[in-house]
């Protein structure tokens, strides 16, 4: 009986990727982990006493009179020592006629919050109260937290990642074991073989989008407001969009080497700028509209555009513009460079 | 005489800095194995290179079939067999799975298994390409050029690299193909493999073939039967005198040895000794073979094959 060449050459993907342990763990576990790790290192989590030193039991006493202070009370020397190894965010002492001396660095945000909430209950146990009472109210809701921002860049970083480590390593190293040449002298249609990587990949797509999502939702409560069939389909288009990348940069490549280095210098600027791990929006204005036309920023702006926002395609035009363009010039330049031995 | 399965005439190719074909002719029967026998360099992969469609000739003509790669390819490669030199298949697949996926490729053939027991790698079945031995490996590539069951066979410097019993147990499967019917070219530098497994040969030196012929007619061609090497230790020779002993055809000196250009092999050999025991030298090594292809080489080349 003989197999169809298409489903043959898919196979041969899915044991090249099974009998590489890892791959199957940088492609599915190290996403999971860092997401995890991440979530884990930001959660919500009610703010941390800010650690303060006082010189005298007076001025200890007052401020330990507010739970925002976390007050060690030390000689001036002892104090000064804890404030230059950065265990203290502030010292208090007193000054000349009775007037109180905040010592702090301005251009620490800590401190400069310790110098206000030091400075209130100072006051407030020399007597002052407040002339309008406050209350607070947090807010602390699904789709606003940093977990929330992260899932979709993860989901949006490993689209990239598996799109074209995959490609690139399996075709380069096809070709530089002369088995390409080797593959090209039968019968078999050069396009099935092209082929064998896109059904490869919609094969993987639901596991390497499946995995960081359900554990986000699950693990995290991260929303997903968007109509869910957008969401796959903006995968899949971020997919198509990172093999056609990989396809381009193994068209040519004769050595791993050369292919890492070029593959390298694509995905670095992407991982630093295209708003995986913090917001796009951070870079300076003169360089956003490079930023945006990256191919992995337009694809995290619309998962989390989607996700978080619950917005339709309808409002992502520009986004999914940018994956199409680059989607079908590298894949057209791909298909004419490509060297086949 | 039956049409050409393989048909060049006048084949060039040149590479940027060097000529690798220079103006080849070459015809090749149904049903013989025909080798291209050179020195690594020759031209030897870029002929047939170009004859399996996988690299463009400069000039010439092509035709493999009975048909051209321009107008066939597709039909072509149905009915090719190849084997590339050094192709590595993929380490992670199994041999029974390699062959499964070459097997695809093609409309008619053996089933995987019994290509597989062609090569008599049944044992191997299940084993990773990259746990295989060279000799395995190179036998599994031979699978991987069967499984299309191809009228032609191209077998490019099938034994290279590989140690004696693993040549030899490869030599014993071309034979078997050739008992099959099947049409062979190969190349390789190796004079004893060309002797053994081919019909006819072609020698090749700098793109173009030096001399064709079957390897009998070959070694018949440059009127040596045999060739005596001896030595004398440090003491000198006079290769005028040895010219002149009977049924020496010519004599010269190679690393320290002597080698002499035999036809009466029985005539030559009481000479030479008594020759050498008139002049006091002392004999410290004597060996005489058959005039090999390789004695063609350098009979045309005055080189070797394995330093040209």
């Amino acid at each position: 009986m003989r197999s169809h060449p298409l489903f043959q050459l898919t196979l041969l993907r899915f044991r090249e990727f099974v009998r590489e342990p890892e791959a199957v763990f940088w492609n599915f576990a190290f996403p999971l982990l860092l997401t995890a790790g991440l979530g884990v290192a930001f959660r919500d989590q009610a703010p941390q006493p800010i650690p303060v030193a006082a010189v005298t039991q007076q001025l200890a006493a007052a401020l330990r009179a507010d739970p925002q202070l976390r007050v060690e009370e030390r000689t001036p020397e002892a104090a000064l020592n804890l404030l230059h190894t950065g265990r203290v965010a502030l010292i208090a002492e007193p000054g000349p006629n009775a007037s109180v001396v905040y010592r702090y660095d301005e251009a620490n945000p800590d401190a400069r919050s310790a110098r206000l909430v030091a400075d209130r209950a100072v006051q407030s146990a020399a007597g002052r109260s407040d002339p309008v009472p406050a209350s607070n109210a947090l807010v602390r809701e699904p789709g606003s937290r940093y977990i929330d921002f992260l899932v979709p860049g993860m989901i949006g970083m490993g689209l990239m990642n598996g799109g074209m480590w995959s490609l690139v390593f399996s075709i380069v190293d096809t070709r530089r074991r002369k088995l390409l040449k080797r593959i090209v002298a039968t019968p078999m249609p050069r396009h099935h073989y092209l082929l064998s990587f896109l059904v490869w990949r919609l094969v993987l797509l639901p596991c390497e989008v499946g995995i960081p999502l359900g554990f986000g939702v699950w693990v995290f409560g991260v929303p997903l407001r968007g109509p869910l069939w957008q969401f796959a389909l903006l995968c899949l288009l971020g997919a198509l969009t990172f093999g056609s990348i990989g396809l381009l940069i193994s068209s040519r490549a004769r050595t791993i080497e050369a292919a890492s280095g070029i593959m390298n210098l694509v995905q670095l600027p992407m991982w630093i700028v295209s708003g995986v791990f913090f917001s796009a929006e951070r870079f300076p204005a003169v360089v956003q509209p490079l930023v945006r036309a990256l191919p992995l920023t337009a694809l995290n702006d619309a998962l989390r555009a989607n996700m978080l926002q619950g917005s339709g395609l309808g409002q992502m035009v520009p986004q999914v513009a940018v994956l199409g363009v680059c989607m079908v010039v590298c894949f057209g330049s791909a298909l004419k460079l490509f060297r086949w031995r | 005489m039956p049409a050409a399965a393989l048909r060049v005439s006048n084949l060039k190719k040149a590479y940027k800095d060097v000529t690798a074909v220079n103006g080849l002719d070459l015809e090749v029967f149904p049903g013989e194995c025909f080798g291209l026998l050179g020195p690594n360099g020759a031209g030897k992969t870029t002929t047939i290179e170009i004859c399996e469609g996988l690299t463009e000739p400069d000039s010439g003509v092509v035709e493999v079939l009975g048909m051209q790669w321009g107008r066939h390819g597709a039909e072509l490669r149905q009915r090719l067999g190849i084997q590339l030199q050094e192709t590595q298949l993929s380490d992670k697949l199994t041999v029974l799975e390699t062959i499964q996926l070459f097997r695809s490729f093609f409309r008619n053939g053996p089933s995987p298994e019994d290509a597989i027991a062609h090569v008599q790698l049944q044992e191997k079945r299940d084993a990773r390409v990259g746990n295989l031995s060279g000799g395995q490996k190179q036998r599994l590539a031979l699978a991987c050029a069967l499984v299309g069951n191809p009228d032609l066979l191209f077998l490019d410097e099938p034994t290279t690299g590989l140690d004696p019993q693993a040549r030899r147990q490869l030599w014993d499967l071309i034979i078997q193909f050739k008992k099959d019917g099947r049409t062979i070219v190969l190349t390789t530098h190796y004079m004893d493999e060309a002797q053994q497994l081919c019909e006819r040969v072609a020698i090749m030196d700098h793109g173009q073939a030096i001399a064709r012929g079957t390897p009998r007619e070959l070694i018949a061609s440059i009127g040596v039967e045999h060739v005596v090497q001896f030595s004398v230790g440090d003491a000198a020779l006079d290769l005028g005198t040895l010219e002149r002993i009977p049924g020496v055809r010519s004599a010269k000196l190679e690393a320290g040895a002597a080698q002499l250009q035999v036809t009466e092999l029985h005539q030559a050999v009481p000479a030479l000794l008594a020759e050498l025991t008139r002049q006091g030298l002392p004999l410290t090594e004597l060996s005489t073979h058959s005039a090999t292809l390789e004695d063609v080489f350098v009979s045309l080349t005055g080189r070797h094959l394995r330093d040209a």
